[in-house]
C-alpha cells in the first residue's frame, strides 16, 4: 500500500510536468494544425535559461522560473515569426519536418552553450517528509502546486479573456475566425507565448525533480505526445488529464517492469488509444 | 450612390478564373439575391467581395471606397460582414461567446447589438450559455447571422443561408432575413431556393458560367420565362 501511494506521489509529480508540456503541444496543434516536434527542446531551453539566473544571481529556482518562462516564450515566438510563419501556406507535414530541424538546432545550441553533462539547480539532498511512510519532498509540492496554478491561470485566460476566446474560436475554425475579423497572427503569437512558457515551466519543474541535461526535453517528448493524443490532440483540457494518466501509468509500471521501460509504457498507451479511440478522450481534432 | 458596387470583375482561386466579368450593385436597404445553376460562380462572386478570391480585373467599391482584394479582416473593418455557407459557428464556444467573437474588432460597448440579436432570435437568449455546436441547424444559422449583426453592419453577405435546413425552418430563415433587413441592413445573398428568395428580394442577379445573365427586380425575374425554365421548373 505504501509503495502504491509512493508511486502515486511520483506519478502525480511526473504527470504535472508532462501535462504542462502536453497543453502547449495541444494548443499549438489546435491553432496551427501541426505536431510541434521541437516542443521537447523548448522544455530543455526553459530549464537552462532558469539555470543561468540561478547561477548568476545565486537566486532560488522559483525566482528564476519567471525568467525561464519569459525567455522561452520569446524564443518560441521568434522561431514562429521567423520560420514557421513563412511555411503556413504549405502542407502541415512541411511544418512538422521544419520543427524537427528546429529541435536539432535548439538541442545542439544548448549543448554548445551549457555542455553535455548533468547539472543541478541546487547541490545537496532534500530530505523528504514522511507521511504515513510515504516520502514527499518540498519540491514535489512546489511542482504540483505550480502546475496547478498555471493550469488555473490558463483556464481563466481561455474562458474569460477576449484573446483566450479568440484562441478557442480559431482552434474551432480558423477560416471562420479570419472572416470574423479576428487578428489571426496575434492569436498565433499568444499561442506560442503560452505554449513556450508552459514548456519552460515543465522543464524547470523536471530539472528540480531530477537534473538538467541537453536531452531531458527530447526524452520527455514521447510521453508528452502520448498525453496530448490521449486527451484528444488540440484539446488543452484533455492534455492535462492525459498527462496525469501517463505520469501515473509510467510510475505504476515500475512495479512489474524495469523502470528503463517507462517511456515504452507511454508509447503503448498512445498506440492503444489510437487503435481504440483515435480522437482521444476529449474528441480531438482531425488532421 | 450604391452601397456596394461590383464592376466587371474577373478572377478565381489560384490561376483559374471562375468569374469572367460579373457586375452587381446593392443599394442601402436592399435585399439582393444571386441565383444561378451549380458552378455559375455565385458563391465565388460573393467571396470576391470579401477578399477570399483573387480579383484580377475590375473593381469593387463599398461606400465609394475601393475594397478590391482587401484581406477579409480589412473588409470586416470597412463594415461588411459575411456568413459562410457551412461551418459558420464556433462549435465549442457558447452562443454568447460566438456573438462576442462577432464583435472582436470592437473595443467599445456592444451590449446594445447583443440585445438586438437576442430580440431578433429569442431562442438564442435561452441557449446563450450552451455550446453552439449543440444547437439545431436552424439555430446555428441564427447564431451565424447574429454574429454578423454584432458590428451593426450596413451590409451582410449570406452564402446559402437555407442550405441543409428542413423546409419548415427554411421559411423561418427567410423571415429572419426580412427582419434583419427591416432594421436597415442591406443583404446580398446567394440562394438555391430561388423561388422563395426572389419573392423576398428587391432585386436579383442570374449568373451562368461566371457571367451576368439577367438582372431585374425580384417579381420580374420570377415572371421571366427563361428564368422560370432554368430554375423554377417551368
Amino acid at each position: 500500500m505504501t509503495e502504491f501511494l509512493q508511486l502515486t506521489v511520483y506519478g502525480i509529480v511526473l504527470g504535472s510536468v508532462i501535462s504542462l508540456g502536453a497543453i502547449g503541444l495541444s494548443l499549438v496543434y489546435g491553432i496551427l494544425r501541426f505536431p510541434h516536434f521541437a516542443h521537447g527542446d523548448l522544455i530543455t531551453l526553459g530549464a537552462y535559461l532558469a539555470l543561468v539566473v540561478v547561477t548568476a544571481l545565486n537566486a532560488p529556482v522559483l525566482v528564476a522560473l519567471p525568467v525561464g518562462v519569459a525567455g522561452t516564450a520569446a524564443v518560441a515566438v521568434a522561431i514562429d515569426q521567423v520560420l514557421y510563419r513563412r511555411l503556413r501556406r504549405v502542407a502541415p507535414v512541411i511544418l512538422l519536418i521544419a520543427s524537427v530541424g528546429v529541435a536539432l538546432i535548439l538541442r545542439s545550441l544548448i549543448q554548445i552553450i551549457w555542455g553535455p553533462s548533468n547539472q543541478v539547480y541546487e547541490q545537496g539532498i532534500q530530505f523528504p517528509w514522511r507521511i504515513m511512510g510515504v516520502g514527499i519532498k518540498p519540491d514535489h509540492l512546489i511542482i504540483v502546486g505550480g502546475a496547478a496554478v498555471l493550469v488555473v491561470a490558463l483556464h481563466l485566460f481561455l474562458q474569460k479573456t477576449k484573446t483566450g476566446k479568440a484562441m478557442r474560436a480559431m482552434s474551432d475554425n480558423a477560416d471562420l475566425a479570419q472572416v470574423t475579423g479576428i487578428k489571426v497572427n496575434n492569436v498565433i503569437i499568444w499561442t506560442w507565448i503560452i505554449g513556450g512558457g508552459l514548456a519552460a515551466a515543465a522543464g524547470i519543474f523536471l530539472a528540480m525533480d531530477t537534473r538538467l541535461h541537453p536531452v531531458m526535453g527530447w526524452r520527455l517528448l514521447l510521453p508528452v505526445f502520448a498525453a496530448a493524443i490521449l486527451g484528444g490532440i488540440g484539446r488543452p483540457y484533455g492534455a492535462i488529464l492525459g498527462g496525469l494518466i501517463i505520469g501515473l501509468a509510467q510510475e505504476y509500471s515500475t512495479t512489474v517492469i524495469n523502470p528503463s521501460y517507462k517511456p515504452a509504457v507511454a508509447f503503448a498507451i498512445m498506440v492503444a488509444m489510437l487503435v481504440v479511440r483515435p480522437t482521444g478522450l476529449f474528441a480531438g481534432k482531425k488532421a | 450612390m450604391a452601397l456596394l458596387n461590383v464592376e466587371q470583375i474577373r478572377g478565381g482561386y489560384g490561376d483559374v478564373d471562375i468569374l469572367h466579368g460579373v457586375s452587381m450593385t446593392v443599394d442601402a436597404g436592399e435585399i439582393v439575391v444571386i441565383i444561378g445553376p451549380n458552378g455559375a460562380g455565385k458563391s465565388t462572386a460573393m467571396k470576391a467581395v470579401f477578399g477570399l478570391v483573387t480579383v484580377r480585373e475590375g473593381r469593387i467599391r463599398y461606400k465609394d471606397a475601393p475594397i478590391t482584394n482587401l484581406r477579409p479582416d480589412q473588409v470586416v473593418r470597412a463594415g461588411v460582414c459575411y456568413v459562410p455557407q457551412e461551418h459558420n459557428v464556433f462549435p465549442s464556444l457558447t452562443v454568447e461567446e460566438n456573438l462576442e467573437m462577432g464583435a472582436f474588432i470592437r473595443n467599445d460597448d456592444y451590449s446594445k447589438e447583443m440585445r438586438t440579436v437576442y430580440e431578433l432570435f429569442p431562442a438564442l437568449y435561452e441557449k446563450r450559455k450552451q455550446p453552439a455546436g449543440a444547437l439545431s441547424g436552424g439555430q446555428r444559422q441564427m447564431v451565424a447571422m447574429g454574429r454578423a449583426m454584432m458590428l451593426d453592419p450596413a451590409l451582410i453577405l449570406l452564402d446559402e443561408p437555407t442550405a441543409g435546413l428542413a423546409p419548415g425552418i427554411v421559411d423561418q430563415m427567410f423571415e429572419n432575413i426580412k427582419k434583419i433587413n427591416s432594421l436597415g441592413v442591406s443583404i446580398l445573398m446567394v440562394e438555391q431556393n430561388a423561388q422563395q428568395a426572389l419573392a423576398l428580394a428587391h432585386r436579383g442577379y442570374v449568373l451562368t458560367t461566371g457571367r451576368n445573365r439577367h438582372s431585374d427586380t425580384g417579381p420580374n425575374l420570377l415572371a421571366d420565362r427563361d428564368v422560370r425554365e432554368m430554375f423554377l421548373g417551368g
